[in-house]
C-alpha cells in the first residue's frame, strides 16, 4: 500500500539499484527471531564446523577452538593448545571399534596441526614440526587420508602419519582444495590449479597446471561429480570439467558502470569484482561472492540467472543458500523471484522511509536501471537481514531448523533461531519437566 | 469474674446464607476476618483502657529471692509501656506458669534429675489492664538456683486480643525458637558451669583426703576431726557423684530430646524420622560447638579450681546470675535479635499482619510466575510462610469467644479459669450480657470433677496450647492405641519425661474446671502460688488438644528446629531481612503517601530527588517500588505515549531513555522500572545510566537503559549504535521528548496506565499496577500451562500448533500486539521452569520485525 501512495511506478526489469539495498524493519519472512549471542573468543572468530547435528566448533585468531553445543548455546569445551591464529579446521569422522568417532583437525599459524576429540576435548594427536603453516585440509572418507595444504601438500592417514607429499611449490601455497572424480583433487595455487593430484598409491604427483586464471583464484569448489569451479580476484569464474579439465564455461563478471564515470570509478570496481566465495545451491546454481555483490550463476543453462551487484554495503565474505554476510555485519537473505512484477523492485527500499527517523542511508529516487540482455534473468530480492554483528561477519553455518551461527570479527558468535520453533520446542520442554516432576 | 468483660455472647451469623456460594468469592482460607464491631465503631481506634501505646515483648522471671519481676520489654523504650504495671503483669504471667520441670530426687533414685519440659504457651488475657498477652514459659538451668531452675517467660503483650488469638500460631513458633536460642545457650552455660563446679570439687575432695590423713595420722581414725572431715568428704564424694550425673544429663540432651522428637515425628511419617533427628541433632552439637567449644576450652585451661563447701547455702543473699550469664552470650544477643524480630513483625494492626499474611502464602503458591513482577521479599520469605498456611486452614489456636466468632467448644481446646475473687465486682467490670455463665455451664458439662487441684488466677481466661510433658505423653499413648505401627520407647524413658505429673483421666480429652471447685482458693493463690499445685493443674488441665496437631507434626516445633539450624548458620545481623522490611514499610505508609500527594500538586522536583534505587548491589525493596509508583503516575501524565512506552517493557523490547541530563534520565528510569518483567532481585535487567555505547549483549541483559546523549565522540558512536540495533530498541529521548517505537492500540495498557487516572498516590498507584501485572501474569500463566494448544496432535503439526496459539489469545481478549505481551511473559516463565531460578549465562533474547514509528508529545 506504501508504493501506492508514492507511486512507485518505474522502469520495468529492474533487476538492481545502485545504492545499498535496505529492507526496513517489517519483515514476515524472515523466521529468524530469536538470538542467542556466545561469548569465549577474544579475536576475530573465522571458522565454523559442524561436528554433529547439536555440536559445532569454532575457531580463529586467539587460536582457541570452541566447541559449542547449538541448542542450549553452552560451550562445551575450550580446545588450547595453538599458540597463533588457527588457519584451517575440519571435522573428520572415522571408525574406531564399532563406533563413529567425530573429531577435529585444526592447522594454526604456528605450524602445528592438531587432531582432537570433541567428545572428551582432549588433543590426541600433534604434530609440530610442519615446513609451513596449513592453509587448507581436505578429508578423503573414502580413501581414509587428509590432505594438508600449504606451501606443500601432504597426505595423512588417520593415525597423523605422513604419507606422502609433494615438493615445495610456490610462496604462494594452496589456497583451496577439492576432491574430484578417480582419486584426483584440484588445488588452487595463486593464479592456477594445480589440477589433478593423483594418490591412489600414496604418492602424489601433479598432473597438470591449469592455468587460464588471470589473476588469483579465492574460491574452488566442487559442483557434482562431473564439473567444478573456480573464481578469481578480478571476477573470472570458470567451470571445469572435472574428468578432463577442460573448461565448460567462462564468465568473466564485469559490472557495468553507469555510462558517466566510467574512467574515474575503474580502479574501484575492480577491486570490487573479487569473487571470494562460491557455493553451490540448490544443485544447479552457484552463488557466487563477488565484491559486495552477489551472483547467481546457472550451471545447466551456464548463463547468469540472476545478480545484484551492490548487495551489501562492503564485500560478501560467505554465501550459503541464497544467504550472504559481509564485512558490514550483516547477514541478508535473498530470494530468486521469477518475473519482477512492474511495481515490485522498489517497494523495498521505501519501508524504512515511513515513521522512521534519523535514517540517513535513506533511498530517494529511482536508481539507474539497465535492462540486462539475458534471457531468462531473474532478481534476487532481499528477503531479510540479520543485525546483530558489530563489526565483519566473517561465515556462517546452518543446523537448518535449529538456528543459523555466524561469526564474526568482533569476537562473537550468535545462533540466528526461529523463535515461534523455539518457543513450541520450549513449552514441550516444560510439559515434559511437568511430567518428569508429576505435576501435571 | 474471671473474663467476664472479655466475653461476648455467641453471636451466629445468620444460617440462611449458608446455602448460597457465590462463586466468584475468595476461598475460606484466603478471607480476612471482618471487623467484629461492625457498628459505628472506627476500628482502628485504640482501646481505650490500655495503658500501653503499642505491642512490645515483656521477658520476666520468677525470682526466688524476689518473685515474679520484669527483665527487660522490646522494644527497650519506657514510653512503650506507658503506665502499664510492669511488675503487676509479670506477677500476672509467672502466676500462670505451669512448672512442669521437676528437678530434684525423684523417687527410687538417689541423684537430682534434669527434666527437660518442653515449654508452655499460654494466652492471657486481662481486661482491667486492656492487656492481652501470649504467654511463654521456659525454664532455664542453674547450677545455684533452686531445685536448678530459673523459670522465666517471654510475653508478648498486645492491646488486641484477636491478635493475639488469631496468631497465636504464629506467635508460638516465632517465640519458640527465641526460647530455643535461650535453653541451647542455658544448656552450653550450665554445662560448663557443672564441669567447673566438678573441679571445685575434686579439687576440694583431694584436699579435704590430705586433711582427712593428716587428722588420721595426728589424731588416730577415730578423733571428732577425723569423723568430721570423713563426713566432709564423703559428702563432697556425694556431691560430685550427683554433678558428674547432672553433666551426664545435660550433655546427653540431644540424644534425649530425639526421644522427644521421635515420639513426633512417628506419629506422623514413621520412614523420615531417623533421618531428622540426625541431622538435627548433628547440627545442633556443631553449631553449638562451634560457637562455645572454643570458649569453654580456654575457659577449661584457665580455670584455676577453688576450694568449695560441699553443701552449698542456700543463699537469698547471693546474687543471681542475670539472664546473659545463664546462657551464652552470643546465644542471648540471639535471642534479643529474634524477638526483635518478632516485635517488629507483629508490629500494626491485625488486619495489616493478616493481609500479609494472605499474601505470602498465596505467593508461596506461585512459585512459577512470581518471579516476574513480585518484590524481592517473596523469595526470601521461603519455609517459613508453611507455617501460615497450615494454621489458616485448620487453625489449632484455641480460640476463645471473646473474638465474636462461633465457637465450637469441642474442636478448641480452651482451659478456662473461673475465678471468685471478687464476685461482687464483676457485674461493674464487664459487659452486663457477660458469658461467662454460658461457657461455664457448657464446659461444665463435660467437667470431671476430678479437677480438684486445679486452681485459677484473676480475671483469666487462659488456653493451653503448649506441649507439656503430660499432653505429649498422653499423645504418644494416644498414638499408640491409635496406630499401632508406632515402636514403643521404653516406657521408664517416658516417665522420667514427666514424672510428677498426675495421670490424665482416663478419657483424656477436654477436661475442664468446674468453676464451682475453684471457689474459695483465690487467697490461697495469691498468698503462695505452690509450684507443686500449679503443676498439678496444668497437668491435670492441660486439655487434649494436641494429637491433632502431633499428628498433622506441630509446626511449631519442627519449623522451629528447622529454622533454628539456619538461623544459626546464618551470621547474626543476616536475619532481619523480611520482616524489616516489611513492617518498617507498613509503618511508613501513612507519610509517604502524605508526601507524595503533596509533592503531587506542588508538581516540584524536591521529593522527587533522583535517588536511584538502583546502587549497586542492593536488592530492591518493596518501598522503592511504592515510590517509583509516584514517578511513573506522573510518567503517565506527562507523556501521552506513556502506553506505548510500557508496551515495549511489557512486551520485552528494550527501552533506551536517551537524554543529556543524568537526572532526568534516571527519574524516568525511576519511573518504568516497575513494568519491567523479570526485574530480578537487585533490577538487574535495568540499567540507569550508561555512558558507553551499548553491545549487543547488553540488550539482552537490560530491557530498560538510560543512556547519555553526548557530544563527544563516544556520543556518536553511542548513536551508531542506537542506529544499527534500532529494530531491538525503543528510544524515549527525554530532550526533544519524542517516542521510536511499535504501534500500540489497545485496552489492556489503556487500563493500566491511563492519564487520566483518579489515582493520586503513587504507592496507590503501585498497587494498582501491581494488580493489573497479577492479571496478566494469569493469564500468561493459563497460555503457557494449557497442554492442548502447546502440544502438536501430530508429528508435521506445527502450523497448527501456532493457529491455536493464536486462536487461544484472542480468546482471552487479546489484540495482536497485547498476545506480543502475554507470549513474552509466557516465553520468561518457561524459561524459568526449566531452567529453575538460577539465571543460566546463555539466555537468548526474543525479538520482531516490526516497523517503528515516531511519537510526540
Amino acid at each position: 500500500m506504501l508504493r501506492w501512495i508514492l507511486g512507485g511506478r518505474e522502469a520495468q526489469g529492474t533487476v538492481q539499484k545502485s545504492a545499498v539495498l535496505f529492507i526496513g524493519e517489517e519483515q514476515p519472512k524472515n523466521c529468524f527471531t530469536e538470538m542467542q549471542v556466545l561469548k569465549g573468543h577474544f579475536d576475530i572468530v573465522r571458522f565454523l564446523v559442524q561436528i554433529d547435528d547439536l555440536r559445532f566448533a569454532s575457531a580463529g585468531d586467539d587460536g582457541l577452538v570452541l566447541i559449542w553445543n547449538v541448542e542450549t548455546g553452552d560451550c562445551l569445551f575450550e580446545l588450547r593448545g595453538h599458540t597463533q591464529q588457527i588457519t584451517a579446521m575440519t571435522s573428520y569422522s572415522f571408525i574406531r571399534g564399532r563406533n563413529a568417532h567425530a573429531a577435529l583437525i585444526t592447522a594454526s599459524s604456528d605450524r602445528t596441526l592438531s587432531l582432537w576429540d570433541p567428545d572428551s576435548g582432549n588433543r590426541v594427536q600433534n604434530i609440530s614440526d610442519l615446513q609451513s603453516s596449513v592453509k587448507c585440509l581436505l578429508v578423503l572418507d573414502r580413501l581414509d587420508v587428509w590432505l594438508s595444504g600449504g606451501n606443500e601438500l601432504c597426505v595423512w592417514n588417520r593415525d597423523f602419519e605422513l604419507q606422502c607429499k609433494t615438493v615445495h611449490h610456490s610462496d604462494a601455497g594452496i589456497s583451496a582444495m577439492v576432491e574430484l572424480p578417480k582419486n584426483f583433487i584440484a588445488a588452487a595455487m595463486d593464479k592456477e590449479i594445480v589440477e589433478p593430484v593423483w594418490i591412489r598409491y600414496i604418492a602424489v604427483m601433479a598432473m597438470r597446471h591449469l592455468a587460464d586464471h588471470r589473476d588469483t583464484i579465492h574460491s574452488l569448489i566442487s559442483i557434482n561429480d562431473g564439473l567444478f569451479a573456480s573464481g578469481s580476484h578480478i571476477g573470472e569464474l570458470i567451470i571445469w570439467d572435472s574428468v578432463d579439465w577442460t573448461i565448460q564455461a567462462y564468465e568473466h563478471i564485469l559490472w557495468e558502470e553507469p555510462a558517466g564515470d566510467r574512467q574515474s570509478e575503474v580502479k574501484l570496481k575492480q577491486i570490487e569484482r573479487s569473487i571470494q566465495h562460491m557455493i553451490i545451491s540448490l544443485s544447479r546454481y552457484i552463488v557466487a561472492a563477488v565484491g559486495s555483490g552477489l551472483y547467481v550463476f546457472n550451471v545447466l543453462m551456464k548463463s547468469v540467472a540472476a545478480y545484484r551487484k551492490i548487495a551489501h554495503d562492503s564485500s560478501v565474505l560467505h554465501t550459503m543458500r541464497l544467504m550472504s554476510c559481509s564485512e558490514d555485519g550483516s547477514v541478508r537473505m535473498w530470494e530468486l523471484q521469477d518475473l519482477p512484477l512492474p511495481a515490485e523492485p522498489a517497494s523495498s527500499g521505501f519501508f524504512g522511509m515511513f515513521g522512521t527517523f534519523g535514517r540517513s542511508s535513506k533511498q530517494t529516487g529511482p536508481p539507474a536501471k539497465k535492462i540486462p540482455e539475458v534471457p531468462g534473468l531473474r532478481s534476487l530480492e532481499l528477503m531479510g537481514d540479520l543485525i546483530g554483528h558489530s563489526r565483519a561477519v566473517q561465515m556462517f553455518l546452518s543446523f537448518k531448523e535449529k538456528g543459523l551461527v555466524t561469526s564474526s570479527s568482533d569476537h562473537l558468535l550468535i545462533i540466528w533461531k526461529d523463535g515461534e520453533l523455539q518457543s513450541q520446542l520450549r513449552s514441550l520442554a516444560v510439559f515434559q519437566k511437568l511430567e518428569e516432576n508429576q505435576e501435571l | 469474674m474471671i473474663g467476664s468483660p472479655d466475653v461476648v455472647a455467641l453471636t451466629k451469623e445468620d444460617d440462611f446464607g449458608d446455602s448460597f456460594t457465590d462463586p466468584c468469592s475468595l476461598p475460606e482460607e484466603f478471607s480476612v476476618p471482618l471487623f467484629a464491631h461492625a457498628a459505628n465503631a472506627n476500628p482502628w481506634t485504640k482501646t481505650s483502657y490500655a495503658k500501653f501505646s503499642k505491642d512490645f515483648i515483656l521477658v520476666s522471671e520468677f525470682s526466688e529471692q524476689v518473685g515474679p519481676q520484669p527483665l527487660l520489654t522490646i522494644p527497650n523504650d519506657p514510653k512503650v509501656c506507658g503506665t502499664f504495671d510492669l511488675n503487676y503483669f509479670s506477677l500476672r504471667i509467672m502466676s500462670v506458669d505451669y512448672q512442669a520441670s521437676f528437678v530434684g530426687h525423684p523417687p527410687g533414685s538417689n541423684y537430682p534429675k534434669l527434666n527437660f519440659v518442653a515449654d508452655s504457651k499460654v494466652v492471657l488475657g486481662d481486661s482491667k489492664e486492656g492487656a492481652f498477652a501470649y504467654v511463654h514459659h521456659l525454664t532455664l538451668y542453674d547450677l545455684e538456683a533452686r531445685g536448678f531452675v530459673r523459670p522465666f517467660c517471654l510475653a508478648y503483650i498486645s492491646a488486641d486480643e484477636r491478635k493475639i488469638m488469631h496468631q497465636f500460631q504464629e506467635l508460638s513458633s516465632e517465640f519458640s525458637k527465641a526460647s530455643e536460642f535461650l535453653k541451647s545457650g542455658n544448656r552450653k552455660a550450665f554445662a560448663n558451669e557443672l564441669e567447673k563446679k566438678l573441679k571445685d570439687l575434686e579439687y576440694t575432695r583431694s584436699v579435704l583426703h590430705k586433711e582427712t590423713e593428716l587428722q588420721k595420722m595426728n589424731n588416730g581414725c577415730y578423733s571428732t576431726q577425723a569423723i568430721e572431715k570423713a563426713n566432709e568428704l564423703a559428702n563432697v564424694e556425694k556431691s560430685i557423684y550427683e554433678h558428674k550425673d547432672l553433666l551426664r544429663q545435660i550433655t546427653s540432651y540431644p540424644s534425649r530430646k530425639k526421644d522427644v522428637d521421635f515420639v513426633q515425628h512417628e506419629m506422623e511419617k514413621p520412614a523420615d524420622t531417623s533421618v531428622i533427628d540426625d541431622t538435627l541433632n548433628s547440627n545442633h552439637s556443631d553449631v553449638a560447638d562451634k560457637t562455645v567449644e572454643t570458649e569453654s576450652e580456654s575457659r577449661k585451661s584457665s580455670y584455676t579450681p577453688q576450694l568449695i563447701k560441699a553443701k552449698s547455702a542456700k543463699c537469698f543473699d547471693k546474687r543471681l546470675k542475670t539472664m546473659e550469664e545463664l546462657c551464652d552470650a552470643s546465644f542471648f544477643h540471639q535471642t534479643l535479635e529474634q524477638l526483635n524480630i518478632i516485635e517488629k513483625s507483629f508490629r500494626g494492626d491485625l488486619c495489616l499482619i493478616y493481609t500479609s499474611q494472605i499474601d505470602r502464602a498465596l505467593l508461596s503458591k506461585q512459585s512459577v510466575t512470581s518471579f516476574l513482577f513480585e518484590a524481592e521479599r517473596d523469595w526470601e520469605y521461603g519455609g517459613t510462610s508453611t507455617n501460615f498456611s497450615i494454621s489458616s486452614n485448620n487453625p489449632t489456636v484455641p480460640i476463645l469467644n471473646i473474638s465474636g466468632e462461633p465457637l465450637s467448644l469441642d474442636s478448641y481446646t480452651t482451659c478456662i479459669d473461673v475465678d471468685h475473687i471478687k464476685p461482687g465486682v464483676e457485674s461493674m467490670e464487664g459487659p452486663p450480657e457477660s458469658s461467662t455463665s454460658d461457657i461455664t455451664q457448657e464446659t461444665s458439662e463435660a467437667a470431671d470433677t476430678e479437677t480438684k487441684g486445679s486452681f485459677s488466677s484473676d480475671k483469666s481466661i487462659e488456653a493451653f496450647g503448649g506441649v507439656s510433658p503430660s499432653s505429649l505423653q498422653a499423645n504418644y499413648f494416644d498414638g499408640l492405641e491409635r496406630k499401632s505401627k508406632v515402636s514403643i520407647a521404653s516406657p521408664s524413658e517416658n516417665t522420667s519425661c514427666s514424672v510428677a505429673v498426675p495421670q490424665m483421666t482416663s478419657d483424656g480429652n477436654l477436661v475442664p474446671m468446674d468453676a464451682a471447685c475453684c471457689i474459695g482458693q483465690d487467697g490461697f493463690i495469691f498468698e503462695e502460688p505452690l509450684p507443686e499445685l500449679a503443676q498439678e493443674c496444668c497437668g491435670d488441665t492441660v486439655v487434649n488438644q494436641e494429637p491433632l496437631s502431633l499428628l498433622q507434626g506441630d509446626p511449631a516445633l519442627q519449623v522451629d528446629y528447622t529454622l533454628e539450624e539456619s538461623a544459626l548458620a546464618e551470621s547474626p545481623n543476616m536475619g532481619l531481612t523480611f520482616s524489616e522490611l516489611n513492617t518498617e514499610e507498613v509503618a511508613k505508609i501513612n507519610i509517604e503517601d502524605v508526601s507524595d500527594s503533596t509533592s503531587f500538586m506542588s508538581a516540584s522536583t524536591s521529593s522527587d530527588q533522583a535517588v536511584s534505587p538502583f546502587t549497586y548491589g542492593s536488592a530492591l525493596t518493596l518501598k522503592q517500588k511504592k515510590k517509583a509508583g509516584h514517578s511513573a503516575l506522573r510518567f503517565i501524565r506527562q507523556y501521552p505515549f506513556a502506553q506505548q512506552a510500557i508496551f515495549c517493557l511489557l512486551s520485552g523490547r528494550t527501552l533506551v531513555i536517551l537524554g543529556v541530563d543524568e537526572g532526568t534520565v534516571r527519574k524516568l528510569v525511576n519511573a518504568l522500572f516497575i513494568f519491567v518483567p523479570n526485574l530480578g532481585k537487585y533490577g538487574e535487567t535495568v540499567q540507569p545510566w550508561l555512558s558507553s555505547p551499548f553491545q549487543l549483549t547488553d540488550l539482552q541483559r537490560w530491557k530498560l537503559i538510560g543512556l547519555q546523549r553526548a557530544a563527544s565522540p563516544a556520543g556518536s558512536s553511542i548513536l551508531h549504535s542506537l542506529n544499527r540495533y534500532s529494530r531491538y530498541i525503543s528510544i524515549l529521548d527525554c530532550d526533544n521528548k519524542t517516542l521510536r517505537c511499535p504501534p500500540y492500540k489497545g485496552t489492556l495498557v489503556s487500563h493500566l496506565a491511563d492519564h487520566r487516572t483518579q489515582i493520586k498516590r503513587g504507592s496507590t498507584y503501585f498497587l494498582h499496577v501491581q494488580g493489573m501485572l497479577t492479571q496478566l501474569t494469569a493469564k500468561a500463566f493459563l497460555y503457557t500451562f494449557c497442554h492442548h494448544i502447546h502440544l502438536p496432535m501430530d508429528i508435521n503439526d506445527q502450523g497448527s500448533v501456532t493457529s491455536r496459539r493464536t486462536n487461544f489469545l484472542l480468546q482471552l481478549g487479546y489484540t495482536v500486539e497485547e498476545s506480543k505481551i502475554v507470549h513474552y511473559l509466557s516465553e520468561l516463565i518457561k524459561q524459568h521452569y526449566i531452567q529453575g531460578s538460577s539465571k543460566g549465562g546463555n539466555q537468548s533474547f526474543c525479538f520482531n520485525y516490526t516497523t517503528s514509528y515516531l511519537y510526540k508529545i
